[in-house]
């Protein structure tokens, strides 16, 4: 083999490789990428049943029940709507009502967001960033005090 | 008074640092040989005095001086020690402080071992090295100074987040940032070798040893942190694809391409520009790593800091060191010529394509940890990229490479015969096909790519063995002969042998456990009984027990297989009074067949609780895979051929100047 072919056939081998890769990354993002809205988001657009997206905001007081077994309904507000959520499991340490959310799941067709997965804040400070962002804009947002670090 | 000696010891460093960065490059340059050798006492003072700051710092956590700010924020009177000390670096400034205080470590290193380079190169290395250590050292002082005083001081702290206070995340940063900063050494010799625009394979014998190092230590600093988000978050599961995981995986990526291209590099005097480039990718990623986790883009349990002006700071920093090496290197990258040549079938061709491979699946890994901040900036929309995505993207590349692993070191240099080594790989083949139909035929449940994952893991193990057979003539020579051959191998060899064995032991739990874990989640009262995965547990109750700085609410459950006592399991929830937050305690029963989980979750009104049951099949061996890749790294390390062209070490000690430490 001469010097060129043996470029030809690493430079082939990159490229049929890096081919491969982005038709794998553009395959994945159009399918595996999940969204964030918040329950006024849910209320204004029109979310297919089973589409996955992650819900976002405070947990309603007094809202929360055990239902059959480990059954856990509440509801999601971000002061303008709200959206009721299942879910079965083991909810995280600090899941407490009044305070942020995450759930991921899918919005079934009785209107009922049903959660596989709920995140709940690490620590007295934290507040998931996408719920603070969405907090704000519906100006329900207390105090950027613990932003300073 | 002990933080002030601190405070201006830190500011002192940073005086030395920029002697370090400066006068040596002038020496080189003016070829002034006393100019140049400021470079050795130099990097030794930087290193002796950042490591009084830590000392300093960690005096005031062992001491609980609620006086300095940063003690009051992250400790507390009635925390264990070794969470004192663990809360010097759970912090933001603390770790920063380690940050530097690693990087000066490697350059004090540099300058006290490599009296075995030559000046020129010596003194170039520590003055990158000098540079990145002034820019960390700036940055702590004027945006993180740990020594912040308060007056008057409080009475006592706030503590540490109870999640931190876990004895594998103790060791988990220092692992970590010796693996990040320890890739700043290649970093430091590539830009070196582009400042001087002269490279050889001696280049590449002298910066195998720091970035194996430096791998090792990454290697089980991710491994730490896997296991710890494995027992401490009670999901059970060993790796989530977050972005901070990411951020410190990605390095591990390209730093696994760097050796085995400055392999090739040593060996055969080829890819020097691409080795030179790989070297600045991988600290770039290192770099971007603290930028990610420290400047809080994203949030996570590592994201304590949410200040913009560290996060623009540490972005300035990685735009000139990133800009800076990556311009040097268009400059000067084509004076350093061509390499020798090879046949694509080849040990070097092997090696190409464990880079080509590696390097792509880092770029998916990036590609899915940067999209979401980048739409966010760009379109406002939130999304998040989840397990799916990776499993979609990186798993399909590196697969391939796991096939190809065990023909790389079967391969001759320069012209290989793939038949040849197909051949010898026949047996580790056929055990690899076996273990794959066993599993297929016998197998109720799980994904049918299960099996071939598992097959995949036994191919690497029996690959890595057959390396070491075929290089004993087993089977060919005498017994007598074989032991002399066995003893004779470098310990390079049986070094990447162990890697590769470790890898695939990794592989093997991580399929495993993906495939055939099982989970359940039930509503016990004290008395009931559930079953999983051939486990009766019992659960006995619930009863409050008190910590040394937190009150726990522990289950009771008691174990038994086929009727007979295995265990008791006692998983726990921890209130942590001081710190007003909780942890969830896993029960954890290990096992060879794998582990037993058990997670105590919240009361329920009919007096019944939330339990969440888990077994997760050979789920250790994903640690054990990792500490033998570890081990196999020590092992390479301390072949002799490494230091091949050292002069005789006591020559070389005498030379040196001493430091004290």
């Amino acid at each position: 083999m001469t010097r060129k072919q043996r470029r030809g056939v690493l430079i082939g081998t990159c490229l049929v490789v890096l081919g491969v890769a982005v038709g794998l990354v553009l395959y994945a993002m159009r399918d595996s990428i999940v969204f964030f809205y918040g329950p006024s988001d849910v209320a204004e657009m029109q979310i297919s049943p089973g589409q996955r997206f992650r819900l976002g905001g405070l947990v309603e007081t007094g809202s929360v029940e055990r239902g059959e077994g480990t059954t856990i309904s509440f509801v999601v507000t971000d002061g303008a709507k709200t959206l009721p959520v299942t879910f079965t499991g083991v909810l995280p340490d600090l899941f407490r009502e009044g305070q942020g959310v995450i759930a991921e799941g899918t919005l079934e067709p009785d209107g009922v967001f049903h959660a596989d997965n709920v995140l709940a804040k690490h620590d007295e400070n934290y507040m998931p960033p996408e719920v603070a962002a969405k907090l704000k804009t519906k100006g329900l947002w207390q105090g950027d005090s613990e932003a300073g670090g | 008074m002990i933080a002030e000696t601190g405070h201006y010891a830190l500011i002192l460093a940073l005086g030395v640092a920029i002697v370090q960065m400066v006068l040596p490059l002038i020496g080189t340059r003016l070829r002034d040989p006393q100019l140049t050798a400021i470079a050795v006492p130099a990097a030794q003072a930087e290193f002796v005095l950042i490591g009084i700051a830590f000392i300093a710092l960690m005096t005031a956590y062992v001491t609980s001086d609620f006086s300095v700010a940063n003690v009051w924020q992250n400790s507390h009177a009635a925390k264990p020690l070794l969470y004192k000390i663990s809360g010097v670096w759970g912090n933001h400034e603390g770790s920063m402080v380690l940050w530097v205080l690693i990087l000066a470590l490697f350059g004090a290193a540099v300058a006290t071992f490599g009296t075995n380079l030559p000046r020129q190169l010596q003194a170039n290395v520590l003055a990158v090295q000098g540079s990145i250590a002034v820019a960390f050292l700036l940055f702590i002082i004027i945006t993180s100074n740990p020594f912040t005083r308060f007056d008057p001081a409080p009475f006592d702290g706030q503590g540490l987040n109870p999640v931190l206070q876990d004895p594998a995340l103790a060791f988990h940063p220092p692992f970590l940032y010796a693996g990040y900063v320890g890739f700043s050494m290649a970093f430091s010799f590539a830009v070196a070798a582009l400042i001087d625009g002269r490279i050889d394979a001696a280049w590449a014998r002298w910066v195998r040893p720091w970035t194996l190092a430096a791998w090792m230590c990454l290697t089980l600093g991710i491994a730490m942190g896997s296991w710890w988000a494995y027992y401490e978050l009670g999901w059970g599961g060993f790796w989530f694809w977050d972005p901070v995981e990411n951020a410190s995986f990605m390095p591990w990526l390209a730093g696994t391409a760097l050796l085995h291209s400055a392999l090739v590099m040593e060996k055969r005097d080829a890819l020097k520009v691409w080795t030179i480039l790989l070297a600045i990718i991988t600290f770039s990623l290192s770099l971007m790593g603290t930028f990610l986790v420290r400047s809080g883009v994203l949030t996570s349990v590592h994201a304590f800091a949410v200040d913009p002006a560290r996060g623009i700071f540490i972005l300035a920093i990685m735009g000139v060191f990133i800009g800076g090496a990556l311009t040097l290197f268009a400059w000067r990258a084509p004076l350093l010529g061509q390499g020798g040549l090879f046949a694509p079938i080849s040990r070097e061709g092997a090696l190409v394509l464990n880079n080509l491979l590696l390097t792509t699946a880092c770029a998916a890994v990036f590609v899915g940890t940067l999209y979401p901040l980048a739409l966010e900036a760009v379109t406002g929309d939130k999304i998040s990229v989840g397990p799916p995505f990776f499993n979609l993207t990186f798993v399909p590349l590196i697969v391939p490479l796991l096939i190809a692993v065990p023909f790389g070191p079967l391969l001759a240099w320069k012209r290989g015969d793939l038949a040849a080594a197909a051949q010898r790989l026949m047996a580790a083949a056929c055990l690899a096909l076996a273990a794959m139909v066993l599993l297929l035929a016998f197998n109720q449940r799980g994904p049918w790519l299960a099996p071939f994952g598992i097959g995949l893991g036994v191919w690497l193990i029996m690959g890595a063995l057959t390396e070491i057979a075929y290089r004993v003539k087993l089977g060919q020579a005498s017994v007598s002969e074989i032991w002399r051959r066995l003893g004779n191998l470098p310990r390079a060899a049986y070094g990447s042998a162990l890697a590769h064995a470790g890898l695939g032991l990794a592989v093997i739990g991580i399929v495993a456990t993906t495939a055939w874990r099982s989970e359940a989640i039930l509503a016990l009262k004290p008395g009931e009984t559930a079953e999983i995965a051939g486990y009766t547990l019992s659960f006995k109750g619930v009863a409050p027990r008190q910590g040394p700085n937190y009150r726990e609410r522990v289950a009771l459950f008691e174990v038994t297989r086929n009727g007979q006592a295995v265990t008791e399991l006692m998983p726990s929830k921890r209130e942590f009074t001081v710190e007003r937050s909780g942890t969830t305690e896993a029960g954890i029963h290990a096992s060879w067949r794998g582990d037993l989980y058990t997670v105590l979750g919240d009361e329920l009104n009919d007096g019944a609780y939330t339990i969440r049951l888990y077994f997760n099949p050979l789920v250790r061996l994903i640690w054990l895979g990792a500490l033998v890749m570890f081990f196999g790294g020590a092992v390479s390390l301390s072949d002799r051929r490494l230091r091949v062209g050292a002069p005789k070490r006591a020559q070389a000690k005498a030379a040196a100047v001493p430091v004290a430490e």
